[in-house]
């Protein structure tokens, strides 16, 4: 078994790495996949709260790297699936704390055991950043269909490029179709136009998210909600499947199926 | 094995190193050893290196960037004299000396011929991405909002021209900007300034037309490419 490691990250702080990497994390776990997930946000930790393992955090990723416990001890596992572990990142301490090299030989020590290692990447473009994108096989950028988070995206793709970590992939989050046919929102095609990656999902705006955080239960286990069906569609993709709602997003109607999809809109 | 010792300068921003001959392993692994023997010196220094004519790859500058940042050093500007050197550090958000060092003549040798220069970027910049060339300066991509270019002389972008642009830095007035689609942030021709306010996404929905900007009477024009030029 090799892992593949993919690390989530968007530039700009807010517009949902940690709800994604936490609802891909329980998506591919429901489909009997062995996952590990990581905080990469030292000092703001709070990938445990969306997981709703926050009580359980004993070690975290700081302790790892300066030999303060063994790797499995930090690993907390999910009450919901057996093979659904998180390292939590440390509270207490800073991005420096952690090199790009510690990160590299951890995913390497877990790469083994894993089917899939997904870090939560910190805002910005710094030291965090890169700790984050050290190990990563794949990047996965995610944005809102507004132009500072696409801004800020398509800096984080060139950086991605840079480093020779791409070419990203793209999820584009919090679509709301009312706004985009008034015209006050980008659709997809607006923002793929601008960044030119590979799209894997669109995720419509969903109040489902923000209950589910506060409950710490991911929306994609959440059968009712929109977003979680589309966090679900991701983990496939992701796996391989051929999802048919992607070459619907792709369509110039994106907004007539996705209204259709909500019962919404004008037909 | 005793490493090379590369000559070490000081300058107002910091440390100037400048790397010898050879391998890219051997320069790192002999400045590392340079640095590791006096960690009290350079503990928290800011450092530039000189890298000569040598061609840098993006994941050798990050790594070294890294090693460097374990030992807290911070390495904020490479010297090159090779144009892609100089693009890898910028996109990696490390300084040139056409962003740091341009007056220090004594440290960087300017490279200013008198003909026309022009230099072709075959590739899109992106947001953060900045480019500063004595000369022309041919994009082959589209340049995105939050890029911006820099010339001594003319801009042409083969694209979407969405960030901003300055033709004509050093004052020459009859420089342009053109772009198969211009929507910039903002432009600029020698000392002239045309800020570009509007609805952002509708922008986004205009219709490709080929476009140049010229200044004419102190204020910046522009015009349909096949459009005459006014002042003719």
């Amino acid at each position: 078994m090799t892992a593949n490691t993919i690390t989530i990250t968007s530039g700009k702080g807010g517009v949902g790495k940690t709800t994604a990497t936490a609802n891909l994390a329980v998506s591919l776990a429901s489909l009997g996949q062995k996952v590990t997930c990581i905080d990469g946000d030292i000092g703001l930790r709070n990938l445990d709260v969306v997981l709703g393992l926050e009580n359980r955090i004993v070690y975290d990723l700081v302790d790892i790297v300066e030999g303060r416990c063994r790797l499995r001890q930090a690993m907390i596992r999910d009450k919901r699936f057996e093979e659904l572990y998180l390292i939590p990142a440390a509270q207490t301490r800073d991005k420096n704390a952690v090199s790009p090299t510690d990160m590299i030989k951890l995913a390497n020590e877990l790469r083994d055991d894993m089917d899939w290692i997904i870090i939560d990447s910190p805002a910005g473009i710094e030291r965090g950043f890169r700790n984050a994108i050290a190990p990563a096989d794949e990047v996965i950028v995610i944005t809102n269909p507004d132009v500072s988070a696409v801004r800020d995206a398509d800096r984080i793709i060139g950086i991605i490029e840079a480093e020779q970590k791409g070419p990203a992939k793209l999820i584009i989050n919090r679509v709301n179709p009312q706004m985009i046919q008034r015209g006050d929102m980008m659709d997809a095609d607006d923002v793929l136009e601008l960044l030119a990656i590979k799209l894997i999902g669109i995720v419509p705006e969903d109040e489902h998210v923000i209950v589910s955080t506060n409950i710490g239960k991911p929306v994609a286990l959440d059968e009712k909600s929109r977003a979680g069906l589309a966090f679900r569609n991701i983990a496939r993709r992701l796996m391989g499947d051929e999802v048919p709602m992607m070459n619907l997003e792709l369509k110039d109607d994106i907004f007539h199926r996705l209204s259709k999809m909500f019962g919404a809109g004008g037909e | 094995m005793p490493g090379a010792r590369f000559p070490i300068k000081g300058f107002k921003e910091g440390l100037l190193i400048k790397l010898g001959e050879g391998g890219w392993n051997v320069v790192q692994a002999d400045l590392l050893e340079q640095i590791d023997e006096r960690m009290d010196f350079f503990n928290g220094a800011k450092i530039a290196i000189d890298v000569d004519e040598r061609i840098v790859r993006a994941a050798e500058m990050g790594a070294m960037r890294d090693k460097l940042s374990e030992r807290g050093v911070n390495l904020f500007a490479v010297i090159s004299k090779s144009s892609v050197t100089d693009s890898v550090a910028e996109s990696l958000g490390i300084s040139t000396h056409q962003t740091i060092l341009r007056e220090k003549d004594s440290i960087v040798k300017n490279m200013l011929s008198d003909g026309e220069n022009a230099v072709l970027i075959r590739k899109t910049l992106r947001s953060g991405a900045s480019v500063k060339y004595p000369g022309h300066v041919l994009v082959e991509g589209d340049v995105n909002p939050g890029a911006e270019i820099m010339a001594e002389g003319s801009i042409y972008v083969w694209g979407k021209l969405r960030g901003s642009a300055h033709a004509g830095i050093d004052g020459s007035d009859k420089e342009i900007i053109c772009a198969l689609e211009l929507n910039p942030s903002i432009l600029r021709i020698a000392n002239i300034i045309k800020e570009f306010s509007k609805n952002k996404i509708k922008a986004l929905k205009r219709k490709n037309q080929a476009q140049k900007a010229i200044l004419s009477f102190g204020e910046i024009h522009i015009t349909d490419w096949d459009e005459q030029n006014p002042l003719k």
